[in-house]
């Protein structure tokens, strides 16, 4: 059992790599997802447009093909990426893709009273949406968000290709090495389900939390 | 305190407006003075609601002017000529003008004490503390001081009207408009959203627009009753000449088939 320690370990390390990437790359998607969002919903058709094309662009391509991009096309152009920037980048871009549509589609989903009642109170555009639409629609974001960071976690797997060694790269290592294919596979397909399970259960957690008071006295 | 003498606080001049190719607002114009207590009824779709909705700039108007405290609702000067409203003129105008809703609009992610202080401290910069005292003064005031902490979906729909009526005030606006406000509650709920609009009618100087079907306290609240129908003002003039004397045939027949619904006039 021992030699298998030291392959663990090499996986577990991939692993933090994976975590790594899923962290950063959610992270970029959220703000991207935000700013496409509220993009589409402007009043500004230059703003419209751009966001548009980005979500257009970003889901109508291939991710693998995206991340080469980054990758290995970037460069030609002067712009050089380590394995991990272009790997956060190109699944940040991608996955903020789909979440913008969440974002634009909970927003939409506000009823026409709510900023009928900023609009009495005399409140602002971006007073409305920052205290009264916002918090609301993002309630309402949440699942889909999970579903999105869960489908991040699971395509960075791609970022192999471009010699991260990340978990799924590390287990084709430790298969190359060992010519064991049960040990490696077995392993990552239960990681990658404790993370996918980790995601879940925060965006409950989180969702139980942010509306806690929608029936409920606020402490 | 009976309405005053001096210039008017709101003048409509000649508005009209459609939906599409239904003309709500027909050339319709008229005059509120500061302190009065304006009832308008009539049947619906008849546009008394939108007057209250073109008035807190939730519609605009195809032509006409409206005028609030000397000022042009949906046009303004600049170099000497007239352009349609901006934001800005927009954002005072809404300064002087509060409206409180059929259905109550209050956020639901956000606890009574928080909907009544929100728009003082974003809008006027007023600090937490004197939002919060001003606030609890308010909720007291409408009977709900007990409820401050507790969130919108834990009240009945009375208590939620209250609420409403305790933010819309928390601006201090010069006039208040109240769409149908006892419209969207139950019988026995009615009394006591009443019971706070005739307090604020006796017990304070703002101009009040009121649209309703509570034709009793539409009687005995207002100074003067318009009564609308297609769009039009059919007829204009103090209460008892309206309910109990109608001039006007459709006015007559409003009022009979009110009566007929059950409610007391």
């Amino acid at each position: 059992m021992g030699q298998w320690a030291g392959y663990l370990q090499l996986i577990l390390d991939g692993a933090v790599v994976t975590i790594k990437l899923t962290l950063m790359g959610s992270a970029l998607a959220l703000v991207m997802a935000f700013l496409a969002g509220l993009g589409r919903l402007s009043r500004f058709a230059v703003f419209r447009w751009l966001a548009t094309a980005y979500i257009e662009f970003f889901r109508g391509t291939s991710i693998f093909v995206q991340l080469f991009w980054a990758y290995f096309v970037l460069p030609l152009f002067g712009f050089s990426l380590t394995p991990l920037q272009a790997g956060v980048l190109a699944l940040g871009l991608n996955v903020g893709a789909y979440a913008a549509e969440v974002v634009r589609g909970a927003i939409k989903s506000i009823g026409k009273e709510q900023y009928e009642a900023c609009i009495a109170l005399n409140f602002n555009r971006w007073q409305g949406l920052r205290h009264v639409i916002l918090p609301q629609a993002f309630v309402l974001m949440l699942p889909t968000f999970g579903n999105n960071a869960i489908e991040l976690l699971k395509a960075s797997a791609v970022v192999s290709l471009i010699s991260l060694t990340d978990m799924t790269f590390q287990a084709q290592v430790v298969r190359a090495q060992t010519g064991n294919t049960l040990f490696p596979f077995l392993t990552i397909l239960i990681l990658y389900f404790i993370m996918a399970s980790v995601i879940s259960l925060a965006i409950r957690g989180l969702e139980r939390y942010l509306t806690r008071g929608l029936d409920g006295i606020r402490s | 305190m009976p309405p005053s003498n001096a210039a008017p606080i709101i003048e409509i001049d000649g508005i009209s407006k459609s939906f599409g190719a239904f003309k709500v607002l027909n050339d319709l114009s008229f005059s509120v003075k500061p302190r009065e207590k304006l009832a308008l009824i009539g049947p619906s779709g008849s546009g008394k609601t939108t007057i209250l909705r073109i008035l807190m700039t939730l519609e605009g108007i195809d032509s006409g002017t409206i005028r609030v405290d000397g000022d042009n609702l949906y046009q303004m000067e600049r170099n000497g000529k007239l352009q349609p409203a901006d934001e800005s003129h927009l954002h005072r105008m809404r300064e002087k003008i509060g409206m409180v809703f059929q259905l109550f609009n209050l956020f639901p992610h956000k606890c009574v004490l928080d909907n009544v202080t929100l728009a003082p401290m974003l809008t006027k910069g007023v600090s937490r503390r004197d939002a919060e005292k001003h606030a609890m003064e308010l909720l007291d005031m409408v009977g709900l001081a007990d409820k401050a902490k507790s969130m919108p979906s834990q009240l009945s729909g009375g208590q939620k009207q209250r609420v409403a009526i305790a933010r819309a005030l928390a601006l201090k606006p010069k006039i208040m408009l109240f769409d149908e406000v006892t419209s969207a509650l139950d019988p026995e709920l009615v009394e006591e959203v009443l019971n706070v609009l005739w307090r604020l009618c006796r017990e304070t100087d703002m101009t009040m627009l009121l649209v309703t079907h509570e034709m009793g306290f539409a009687h005995d609240f207002a100074d003067r009753v318009l009564f609308f129908d297609r769009g039009r003002i059919v007829e204009d003039g103090k209460p008892d000449e309206i309910f109990r004397h109608p001039k006007q045939e459709r006015t007559q027949a409003f009022l009979k088939k009110i009566i007929a619904a059950g409610h007391r006039v």
